[in-house]
């Protein structure tokens, strides 16, 4: 995936310098420039979220979202998925090792479903880009949506 | 340098943390650390090709061109491309960001960049496969059901809620950079 994602940037970076080598530096530096811009946020959010997680043990973490948690487990786990940042190639296995060791479906569905679309870390760097009102507003639906998928995957696949 | 190392404050600080978290919680710093090289590794091999893209588009595609493609007279093709690229895009959904703000400077509407950002976020290509080996098919194609009304429906009402004044606000704070 990641070897694609080179291919198409390199050749477009090809093309354009081809085209027009000022172009494409100016390219470059704003790359560069909005790249570096976002990166002392990102950095401090990656690093408190590695303390966070390696606080939480899976265990304690499938306890609180059991099948028998019912609404409130559904509420704390779009509540963590909300707080929490991590890769898909992270979070989809995690969630596979809860699901095993007890968190119910809908808790589950909640908690992926808010990880991937809330970001309560990233809700600054968002209002920075898009305004105060918009980023919440975003944040808030994507909320209040994990809640509709728990129940829909509940009762399409429970 | 100065202002560099205001601006990373926040990051040195972690590091000391870390470093206390090695001394006296070691075995939280094992974990902590793994953890953060999981996701450093996407901030340093994913999103930078990701901004590389966004500077071309940037230099690249011309405003007439883009509100045609992604305006708000664009109807479904619109929303069409905006799915698309959220979908095929790669990375974690900051790096959408920059992404969205660069296709409301050159015209797009609001609208379609939500639609973006929720595609980006939830239904991107490469996550529907790490998905599908782990959670199985019939919860990521119930899921991915799911999410396309869930996409449609924060968009519009967002873009309900927010008033023309935001929303307008929002794309000429980055019209004139």
């Amino acid at each position: 995936m990641n070897q694609a994602l080179y291919l198409i940037t390199f050749s477009l970076l090809g093309f354009s310098a081809i085209k027009s080598m000022n172009k494409t530096k100016l390219a470059l530096k704003k790359a560069f420039k909005s790249f570096e811009a976002m990166l002392p946020q990102i950095l401090t959010i990656i690093l408190v979220i590695g303390v966070v997680i390696a606080a939480l043990s899976p265990e304690q973490i499938a306890s609180i979202m059991g099948s028998n948690s019912g609404w409130f487990g559904v509420l704390i786990a779009s509540l963590i998925g909300a707080i929490t940042l991590m890769p898909g190639f992270v979070a989809f296995p995690l969630a596979a090792t809860l699901l095993s060791q007890g968190a119910g479906l809908p808790q589950i569905a909640a908690f992926i479903s808010s990880l991937m679309m809330v970001g309560f870390v990233t809700l600054p760097l968002e209002m920075q880009h898009f305004g105060k009102k918009a980023a919440l507003l975003r944040n808030g639906l994507a909320f209040i949506f994990s809640f509709v998928v728990a129940i829909i995957m509940g009762v399409v696949l429970g | 340098m100065k202002l560099t190392l205001k601006r990373y404050r926040m990051v040195l600080l972690m590091i000391v943390v870390y470093t206390i978290l090695y001394f006296s919680f070691n075995p939280l710093f094992n974990p902590a650390v793994s953890g953060s090289i999981r996701s450093l590794t996407e901030l340093l091999i994913v999103v930078p090709p990701i901004f590389i893209l966004i500077g071309l588009l940037d230099v690249w595609v011309e405003r007439e061109k883009m509100m045609k493609l992604m305006g708000p007279e664009s109807k479904g093709l619109g929303l069409l491309i905006a799915f698309l690229l959220g979908s095929v895009a790669a990375g974690p959904l900051y790096a959408a960001f920059p992404v969205a703000i660069t296709l409301l400077k050159k015209g797009s509407s609001f609208r379609n960049v939500l639609v973006l950002l929720g595609a980006w976020s939830t239904t991107k290509i490469p996550m529907l496969m790490f998905e599908s080996t782990s959670m199985g098919l019939s919860f990521t194609i119930t899921r991915f059901v799911i999410n396309l009304f869930g996409i449609m429906a924060i968009a519009l009402i967002s873009e309900k809620l927010l008033s023309e004044k935001t929303i307008l606000t929002i794309s000429e704070k980055f019209s004139q950079s």
